[in-house]
């Protein structure tokens, strides 16, 4: 371990061990008869959180750790901060570690946040002296001046969230490890948290943080590393790191996506009906230059590309298309009739129809997609609804259903920073 | 070496423990109306039933010609009965102390062992609160407080140990095998009735059955409760012999299960 190493992880593995309840009754009936209970702590199922990882993390560096659920974040973290040992492997650490795992973890609820936050400095690793030191500056970032006398179950929870975050940080550790603890937050308070971290950093402290707000980290940290399955997949620059990983998610999404269209080919059930005397045979979205695609871009563009099969000749004819979002409101909808053209001819056969948004202009979520072939009155052959569907997705949260071009203006008084 | 590494965790962590004893006294009764009163109303009233059960009713004192009267019984009583809540309270406790404060084990990093270790305090303090109570009725109901009420001390020592040892291995057991949290209650009524409390070691039914004799004197407890009766009723020096015994089989049992404890400790976070 190098001089200006303050953690070093060297291939930690750590098993979860799932216990069955067949299982448990069958070692503490054989504990009883044979004794066994020191042996038999068997796992029937063994599950790798964290599989074969090492990490070195210099003093002064702001760590963030990105990954999907179960991915072994949380435990890469619990093995830094000494609460669970690794089943291989070794960690070294250097310096006083305050882990931000649950905020108010060891409070107790029928006494005063006063004494609470002795006992919780304590728990973390406080003298008594160190306490009173800081108490003054706890309960004021706490901003719980009128309450501090008042047993803590009396908080609601953003008070007491508030004052374990305002005990845990100025333990002040040279070590602080955050996991998602800010995700819990009111809209006031986060911000407050976040600056605390950046003074952290500015003070050279090290941060090793987990977070699913990807733009917080790619912003704060120096360094991202992306866990997949307990192990390391990429450790770098946080703005590559994050957009290789929503890569990867979206490409898993769209084969997952792939995968569920292909195991159901349009059920015949609630979301479908008509006589089929003209059927859709499939409804495929794609992008602008042909790539059948899930996840969209807000500014893309997407073409809807329907096949049909004519039973017979008919006249009286005309296809709609519906674009739903994920509560179920039209977000646009129009059909041939609406747009002035009247069925004259349509052949017996199979027939391509494609119906092209040259940009999407929608804000981030799931849609849902109706297609439909009917009469001039409405009587339906064949309707699809909400049997197709596609997501947007890009790292602006605006909200709404609609996103119309616009840009900001402002004159030479106001600046603003890249962030 | 593991007694001296222990040792050593506990000493350091001594803060932390008196602190997590005084918030334990301090949370228990908070919110009653009584409040702290209870430490002293719990055991009198707990005496209360069992003199009308045992003392008026049953009468299970002959012959021990000091065991007269109800008074003289309810005395004899308190004498044990107060050790045995401290025993039995701290056991009952230690089954569910690990699941109590399940969310600080798998959040914080601490030194685990200190909450058996204060479950075993807290309940210790408890029981030398209602000391001056036992003296007072003592000496409100006529009977003298000798001298050797001072060895009442050393069993107390004996106890701590014994009692801090079960409770580690009860602890650290119920973390995988919850079903041991009912067996505990079960089997603390039968210890109960197992231990010369309500009734003397001198009562005839043992004395006439050399198996049920024999059981008694097996348990560590009948030496540890009679050392206070002996101290505080009787007012006789203990029989030192078997109590020496006791003591070095209480701290076998605590390093034993100090030692499962500390040995099964890393897989609290994972299960509580």
């Amino acid at each position: 371990m190098s001089n200006s190493t303050v953690i070093s992880l060297r291939n930690i593995v750590k098993a979860y061990q799932k216990y069955s309840s067949k299982h448990r009754f069958n070692t503490l009936k054989s504990a009883f008869i044979d004794g066994s209970i020191f042996r038999d702590f068997k796992p029937e199922d063994v599950y790798l959180a964290v599989n074969n990882v090492s990490l070195d993390i210099k003093k002064g560096q702001t760590i963030g750790i990105i990954g999907e659920n179960g991915s072994g974040k949380s435990t890469i973290l619990k093995i830094i901060a000494g609460i669970i040992r690794p089943n291989q492997g070794t960690v070294k650490t250097k310096g006083r570690i305050s882990a931000l795992i649950e905020l108010g973890a060891g409070f107790h609820p029928e006494i005063s946040g006063r004494e609470n936050i002795f006992i919780n400095g304590i728990i973390l690793g406080l003298t008594k002296k160190e306490i009173k030191e800081r108490y003054e500056q706890i309960v004021k970032f706490a901003e719980l001046e009128d309450f501090i006398e008042q047993p803590v179950k009396t908080y609601s929870s953003g008070m007491f969230m508030r004052l374990g975050f305002s005990v845990a940080i100025n333990v002040n550790p040279d070590i602080l490890i955050v996991d998602e603890v800010l995700a819990v937050g009111d809209a006031s308070f986060v911000p407050k948290c976040l600056d605390k971290i950046n003074e952290f950093k500015r003070n050279g402290k090290t941060i090793v943080f987990v977070s699913h707000d990807l733009e917080t980290v790619a912003r704060i940290t120096d360094e991202t590393i992306w866990m997949e399955k307990g192990k390391v997949v990429m450790r770098g620059y946080p703005r590559q790191v994050v957009d290789s990983y929503l890569q990867a998610i979206s490409e898993k999404e769209e084969n997952k996506h792939k995968k569920d269209k292909s195991d159901t080919k349009y059920p015949v059930d609630n979301n479908r009906w008509g006589d089929r005397s003209v059927e859709i045979t499939s409804v495929i979205l794609k992008d602008m230059k042909g790539k059948e695609r899930y996840i969209y871009s807000p500014e893309e563009g997407i073409s809807i590309e329907m096949e049909i099969k004519a039973k017979e000749n008919k006249d009286d004819f005309g296809f709609g298309i519906g674009i739903l979002n994920g509560e179920g409101n039209v977000v646009y909808g129009t059909n041939t009739f609406i747009e002035k053209l009247m069925g004259k001819k349509l052949k017996r056969g199979s027939h391509k129809i494609s119906f092209k948004i040259p940009s999407l202009k929608l804000v981030n979520g799931f849609y849902f997609i109706d297609v439909a072939v009917h009469s001039k009155e409405g009587t339906p052959y064949d309707y699809h609804h909400l049997l197709h569907k596609f997501r947007i997705d890009s790292n602006i949260n605006d909200v709404g259903v609609y996103r119309p071009d616009h840009e900001w203006k402002f004159d030479e008084g106001i600046e603003f920073k890249k962030i | 070496m593991f007694i001296i590494d222990k040792i050593k965790t506990i000493y350091r962590s001594r803060l932390l423990i008196s602190t997590l004893v005084n918030r334990e006294l301090k949370a228990r009764y908070r919110g009653s109306v009584l409040g702290f009163l209870w430490t002293f109303l719990n055991p009198m009233l707990l005496m209360a039933v069992y003199t009308l059960a045992f003392g008026i009713i049953l009468k299970p004192r002959y012959p021990n010609p000091e065991l007269k009267t109800a008074i003289d019984y309810s005395l004899f009583l308190f004498s044990g009965l107060l050790p045995w809540i401290w025993f039995s309270a701290s056991i009952i406790e230690g089954g569910n102390i690990l699941f109590v404060h399940g969310s600080m084990i798998k959040k914080v990093m601490f030194p685990v062992e200190t909450l058996p270790i204060m479950t075993v305090t807290a309940n210790f303090i408890n029981f030398l609160l209602g000391l001056p109570i036992l003296i007072i009725f003592f000496i409100a109901l006529g009977h003298p407080i000798t001298p050797y009420f001072l060895f009442s001390i050393p069993v107390m020592i004996i106890q701590f140990f014994f009692t801090l040892g079960l409770t580690f291995f009860i602890a650290a057991l119920t973390v995988h095998f919850k079903d041991i949290q009912n067996l505990i209650a079960n089997l603390l009524t039968l210890w109960f009735f197992a231990t010369p409390i309500i009734y003397p070691f001198s009562f005839d039914t043992i004395q006439k059955s050399s198996w049920i004799k024999t059981a008694l004197l097996l348990n560590p407890l009948t030496h540890i409760i009679e050392g206070y009766q002996y101290a505080f009723f009787f007012g006789s020096l203990p029989h030192y012999k078997k109590l020496i015994v006791t003591f070095i089989f209480s701290l076998v049992i605590f390093f034993m299960g100090y030692y499962f404890f500390d040995r099964v400790k890393d897989t609290f976070a994972e299960e509580v």
